[in-house]
């Protein structure tokens, strides 16, 4: 991976005792992921570029927690601009980074001509974002996008995530540093070592005198610290900064549009449980557990326990509800147990009530007739509240292609979903009845629709 | 001398004074490991042998002890004093739980002698007084151990407590020695015209007394008839059908356990109050006709039946209305009350008849089950057990199941001789949900498949919940998973990882003479299952996805293997089969992946080298010595261009299943048919007429077969190994050619096979550069060992699967071996190999 500055400002030479190194000379420094070396191109009293090359040993890199598996062997690390270059970046050119210079203090302090090309940086988000990343700090930004396949025929040719990036202007070189060592693990979105709180230092350090003004302040600071949230605030709240004065103009990644959808179909689930009567019940699939939750505030439900397929939603739930530091009376309530809806649990018996709250549509339509089997048939609550999309609503959701959620199987009309229930309903013995949670639409009915399963009384 | 007669097993309660000698007894008679002491378990919970005070604590730790060496059919020992009601009474429980005899052993010394002994022991520091008490208990004790509910006891003084001896008595019940093979005949109710047929059919000459009436039939192969109980009521001759079966029980051509009518005829032949219904009365007006010493023989058979037999080892179980596994072998009331009437729910059905507890559905045994009790139109098996009563005498059929072939044989009856109150059931109700338990699948679990045994640990069992559960197939489909291969040895040759002369080695040292070379396709894998009937047909991945997202391109994939399938259906006489494949090119499953690491990776290499190339070369012109990093980063330059061209070959146009092809290079399995035995030419042959029926979907596989005696043939060969992976080929998978059951010299199943990747390809494995002379250096340093055994774990489970299967196992057997190979798989393991 490979940065080049290059300055105009004569004599151009003098950028060496800038950065502390002689033109004439090959540099090499031992960095923790290889070897960075320093070299100048050109040197003349008119044009005079350094260039910082890292030569990755990817033996030296540690993996990445990545859902490729492969991720940590075939990776482009060696390759673009990252978090590898920025670190060999101010431990190279640390006196540079720092405003100093023994040789040329007040050149150091001086607006220069300045050009620096990065030929390879993996852009999260596009070439715009780099435009929005540099010109706020006076760069004219030059980002071009890398073809991800040379031949334009191939089936892999289009767009890759990388831009040959070009950025010039009159600026400081230490600015011109310290905006690149904060920025291009910015534009990478990625890190290579464990950010910890004294990254926040680090940061607040080098965006010195621009970072706070800075439009994109918000996503430069998650982006730094690695999308922790608690340092990000703590990183934020020190910025001398009024956050009223601007809007928070970020885009990064498709973000949550905040739905009181969720909180409406919770209450919908507690009135309709509290309508049953019931005291001890199942919250079947509860992810993460914010229905846990309300049913824990709730004294009326004395036995509690929340299943989920996945281990690890348990364990977020079991943190997120702090299960280890409630008193032993309230921790009683509660059990969170793995298990699966298309297997058979004998633990799930004899409950008075269950909930599948937004469950269903996560399971392939082949396999309902296990969960059916599992739930009404085997477990046997007393009564089951069933919720899930009415995929009717979704005409209302602007923009929506295909389905709410990346992983439903399925999305039901009122009528599928009613027919789903009654057949079920009385293949198991329940009497069912229906209603809708969320804004009633005339023609299209509320975004989610529930069901209400309870055991018909027993004919003497 | 005395000698003491004890069940095999049973819980044993020793009970005697301080004092009395009760350790030195159970040293002198059993292992250290039968013995529960209650001063060793005072000991392990309160660090004193004799602190009083943790005696509650010790028993509960004792009796759970106890239950579970009893639950797993241990005999065990408590050496305690026992002389209180309240403490025997625990003793009684832990046993009746698990359906064991208690037996009791009284040392009666005394009190003199018992008090000598506790005097010389220092840690003994109670008095006289309370030895006194102990003794007074004991007397009490003596008359009230039967009532108490130990089934013997034995009382032991003087010398005899030192001159006893231990014998063993096998239970009524065990007759494991007794191994067939067998004929299980189900409910005959007075039938004995359709018995007569049924055992003439089965090959059985039959005997008549004087008056021509049955006595006895013999197998000239030996076989052995088990009857299932229900001899009697309801048909027209109850009287012949016992009188055939006491003749062949006494002859020992024949074993009987009784059914509930049985029960229910010897207590109205004792006189006790019955109600006269469900046939009784014929069967009573049938005896009045025969004379008084038959009758009474009759009782005496009924009388000495055992309510349920384990033969065969313990393989083969035969109760009347079935028998739970927790039960298999015991004795206790309970036991013999659900052989006898099954277990029933406490409800009574329309018709008045009790609603039974299906105990099948969530039967987990290894032993055969085989009853009767229930008349169903058609037996069926349901988790290793089955019910063969046909009802006969409602003008059904009598039935025998023949042990160990499994092979069903009836004849019908001549008529209706009783009315059922109810209809038998008919044959369109839905069969009992054959769903899947989580226990089945869940925690740690110990398998034993026939290849080997494999611990699954519990958290590998949780991550492949949550894969099987939410992405995979209906496991009913879901029959065979591929299992992980290894890579060959790791290559000592210049520029080499891997090399197929590591290959040959392995599979030389493994013990295989002849081996098969494949063409390894790059593609994604497919498992096939295809069917004449479109519903019992898939198609899935590694772990078990449907291979498409998109259900119809699966349906229509499905329906050309159909199509080129047809000429094996009918060659191997199957309705389904099992193939194993490649689905090719990898972009048509793997597209994304490509795009977002391979060819991201590659077109910033491509862009970034280039670059610090011209740095470099300016550099040089200003004369700057950096020539050895030039040259580096031009080698770099070129691996990455290596790297490029390997993936890009992987990649083609595809649209649909446009330019889509399948390279199949195992057929598995067919229904009812395991082909794993069959060697890998069978297989190929089979493979190549999918090709030929449809070459346009089909690819085939290159192969090349070699002797490993023969060097030149490995080096013809290594050659076309070059030449494959030198075109952009993955490499080849060498495999013994005997096939995918192939064992070493002892037996053991051995790899089915190396795979020996190509130089080029392992650039998108290991990365770009991984053959700069350091990094390949540090990559020798693989570790294979890991690899290799869960290779062999997963290709064994994987071939008990389809073993199972293919003998229509339920799902659940199968199930849980597919789901330990996808919890392999979870294994930490170098993904690279």
């Amino acid at each position: 991976m490979l940065l080049t500055v290059t300055t105009t400002h004569g004599p151009a030479t003098d950028l060496g005792y800038l950065l502390v190194k002689h033109p004439g000379r090959a540099h090499a420094f031992d960095v923790s992921t290889g070897t960075a070396h320093v070299v100048f191109p050109e040197a003349d009293e008119q044009r005079c570029t350094a260039a910082l090359l890292l030569d990755v040993d990817p033996l030296r890199l540690k993996g990445r927690p990545d859902a490729f598996v492969l991720g940590r062997y075939v990776n482009d690390r060696p390759y673009a601009a990252s978090s590898l270059l920025a670190a060999a970046l101010s431990r190279v050119f640390r006196t540079a980074l720092r405003g100093d210079s023994r040789d040329r203090p007040e050149l150091a302090g001086t607006p220069i001509p300045l050009e620096i090309r990065v030929p390879v940086v993996r852009c999260r988000g596009g070439a715009a974002l780099a435009d929005a990343l540099f010109a706020p700090l006076g760069w004219q930004v030059s980002a071009v996008v890398l073809p991800l396949d040379p031949d334009p025929a191939s089936p892999l040719a289009g767009d890759s995530n990388y831009v040959d990036l070009t950025l010039t202007g009159t600026l400081r070189l230490a600015d011109a540093l310290n905006h690149l060592y904060v920025l291009l693990p910015v534009l990478d979105d990625a890190k290579h070592y464990w950010v910890a709180p004294d990254e926040i230092e680090k940061l607040l350090r080098a965006g010195e005198g621009w970072l706070a003004d800075h439009p994109e302040r918000h996503l430069i600071i998650r982006r730094y610290l690695a999308h922790r949230r608690a340092l990000a605030d703590s990183a934020l709240a020190r910025l001398p900064v009024d956050e009223a004065a601007e809007p928070d103009s970020v885009d990064d990644g498709p973000a949550e549009p905040k739905r009181p959808l969720n909180a409406l179909r919770r209450e919908a689930v507690l009135a309709a449980l509290a309508q049953t009567g019931a005291s001890r019940v199942l919250d079947l699939g509860c992810g993460q557990g914010a229905l846990l939750g309300d049913l824990m505030r709730d004294r009326r439900y004395t036995e509690i326990v929340g299943t989920d397929v996945s281990s690890r939603a348990l364990a977020t739930a079991e943190r997120r509800l702090r299960l280890d530091r409630l008193p032993e009376r309230q921790r009683d309530r509660v059990q969170m147990w793995q298990s699966a809806l298309t297997y058979r649990d004998d633990r799930l018996r004899g409950f008075d009530a269950a909930v599948l709250m937004e469950v269903i549509e996560h399971l392939d339509p082949e396999r309902l007739p296990a969960l059916e089997a599992a739930v009404f048939g085997h477990a046997r609550p007393g009564a089951v509240v069933v919720t899930t999309p009415n995929v009717e609503f979704n005409a209302r959701y602007e923009g929506l292609t295909g389905m709410r959620h990346p992983d439903h199987r399925f999305e039901w009309t009122r009528a599928q979903f009613q027919d789903w229930a009654h057949r079920v309903a009385a293949a198991h013995g329940y009497a069912v009845e229906f209603r809708g949670v969320g804004e009633d639409d005339p023609a299209l009915g509320a975004p989610t629709q529930l069901a209400l399963f309870t055991t018909r009384k027993e004919s003497a | 001398m005395t000698a003491i007669a004890i069940p095999e097993l049973a819980l044993v309660a020793l009970v005697g004074v301080s004092g009395s000698g009760k350790s030195t007894f159970a040293r002198r008679h059993f292992a250290p490991t039968q013995v529960l002491s209650s001063d060793f378990f005072r000991g392990m919970v309160a660090d004193d042998e004799n602190d009083q005070s943790a005696s509650a604590a010790a028993f509960d730790v004792l009796h759970y002890v106890a239950g579970k060496r009893l639950a797993a059919g241990r005999l065990t020992v408590v050496d305690a004093t026992n002389l209180q009601p309240h403490a025997r009474a625990g003793l009684v429980k832990v046993a009746r739980e698990h359906d064991v005899l208690p037996v009791a052993i009284v040392l009666d010394v005394p009190e003199s002698v018992a008090w000598e002994r506790t005097e010389a022991r220092p840690d003994r520091t109670f008095g006289r007084q309370v030895l006194t008490r102990m003794s007074r208990d004991l007397r009490r004790s003596l008359g009230r151990l039967g009532r108490e509910g130990f089934r013997t006891v034995h009382v032991l003084r003087g010398a005899d407590i030192d001159d006893a001896t231990i014998t063993y008595e096998k239970l009524f019940n065990d007759k494991r020695d007794v191994t067939g093979p067998f004929d299980i005949i189900g409910d005959v109710h007075g039938c004995r015209a359709e018995l007569e047929l049924l055992l003439e059919r089965l090959g059985y000459e039959l005997a008549r007394d004087g008056a021509g009436r049955l006595v006895d039939a013999v197998h000239p192969e030996g076989r052995t008839a088990v009857f299932v109980g229900d001899l009697v009521d309801r048909g027209p001759d109850s009287p012949g059908v016992l009188r055939l079966v006491m003749g062949m029980v006494a002859a020992g051509h024949a074993i009987c356990v009784p059914g509930n009518h049985e029960n229910k005829l010897l207590r109205k032949l004792r006189g006790r109050d019955v109600q006269l219904t469900h046939g009784l009365p014929e069967t009573l007006e049938q005896l009045g006709r025969e004379d008084e010493a038959f009758t009474s023989e009759v009782a005496a058979f009924i009388d000495g039946l055992v309510s349920h037999y384990v033969l065969d080892g313990g393989r083969l179980v035969v109760a009347h209305a079935g028998l739970k596994e927790a039960y298999h072998g015991r004795a206790s009331g309970r036991v013999r009350s659900f052989a006898l009437y099954g277990e029933t729910t406490g409800e009574t059905d329309e018709y008045g008849l009790p609603v039974r507890y299906p105990w099948a559905r969530d039967y987990r045994g290894s032993a055969t089950v085989v009853y009767g009790h229930v008349p169903t139109p058609k037996p069926e098996w349901v988790n290793n057990t089955i019910c063969i009563d046909t009802g006969c005498v409602f003008g059904g059929a009598l039935t025998a199941l023949r042990y160990p072939s499994k092979e069903l044989v009836s004849v019908p009856a001549q008529r209706e001789w009783y009315a059922p109150a109810r209809p038998l059931v008919p044959e369109a109700a839905p069969r009992p949900a054959d769903g899947l338990d989580l226990a089945d699948v869940t925690g740690r679990r110990f398998l034993d498949y026939g290849y080997g045994r494999a611990t699954i640990a519990a958290e590998n069992s949780a991550a492949a919940l949550e894969v099987m559960s939410r992405f995979a197939i209906d496991p009913e489909l879901l029959v065979w998973l591929p299992p992980t291969m290894a890579p060959c040895s790791t290559s000592t040759l210049d520029g080499y990882l891997e090399h197929p002369a590591s290959a040959f080695a392995d599979l030389r040292a493994a013990g295989a003479g002849t081996v098969v070379c494949e063409e390894k396709h790059m593609g994604s894998r497919a498992v096939v299952l295809v069917g004449r009937d479109p519903a019992r047909s898939a198609i899935w991945t590694r772990t078990g996805r449907p291979f498409f997202a998109d259900p119809a391109l699966n349906a229509a994939l499905l329906d050309r293997v159909r199509a080129a399938a047809a000429g094996l259906f009918t060659e191997l006489g199957v309705d389904r089969l099992l193939i194993d494949a490649e689905l090719l090119p990898w972009s048509a499953k793997a597209g994304q992946l490509i795009r977002d690491q391979y060819a991201g990776v590659g077109a910033a290499a491509r862009a970034a080298l280039p670059a610090a190339l011209s740095v470099l070369d300016a550099a040089a012109g200003r004369g700057l010595d950096v020539g050895a990093l030039r040259d580096r980063f031009a080698a770099r330059a070129a691996d990455v261009a290596a790297y490029t061209a390997a993936y890009q070959a992987y990649v083609r146009p595809t649209t649909g299943l446009d330019g889509v092809t399948l390279a199949p290079f195992a057929i598995l399995a067919g229904d009812g048919v395991s082909f794993a035995g069959r060697d890998h030419g069978w297989h190929l042959e089979r493979a190549d007429a999918l090709v030929a029926a449809d070459p346009q979907l089909f690819t085939p596989t290159r192969r090349m077969v070699v002797d490993l005696a023969d060097p030149d043939a490995e080096r013809a060969a290594t050659d076309w190994w070059l030449e494959l992976t030198g075109a952009g080929g993955e490499g080849m998978v060498v495999k013994p050619y005997a096939g995918l059951a192939a064992t070493d010299a002892k037996g053991r199943l051995i790899q089915p096979g190396v795979k020996c990747r190509g130089r080029e390809y392992l650039r998108i494995i290991y990365g770009p550069e991984y053959t700069r002379p350091d990094q390949l250096a540090a990559l020798r340093d693989r570790n294979l060992g890991r690899k290799r055994s869960l290779a062999l774990r997963e290709h064994g489970l994987g071939l008990a699967a389809l073993d199972r299967w293919a003998a229509g196992e339920a799902t659940w057997r199968v199930h849980e071996l597919v789901f330990a190979v996808l919890a392999c798989e979870s294994e930490p393991v170098d993904p690279r190999l």
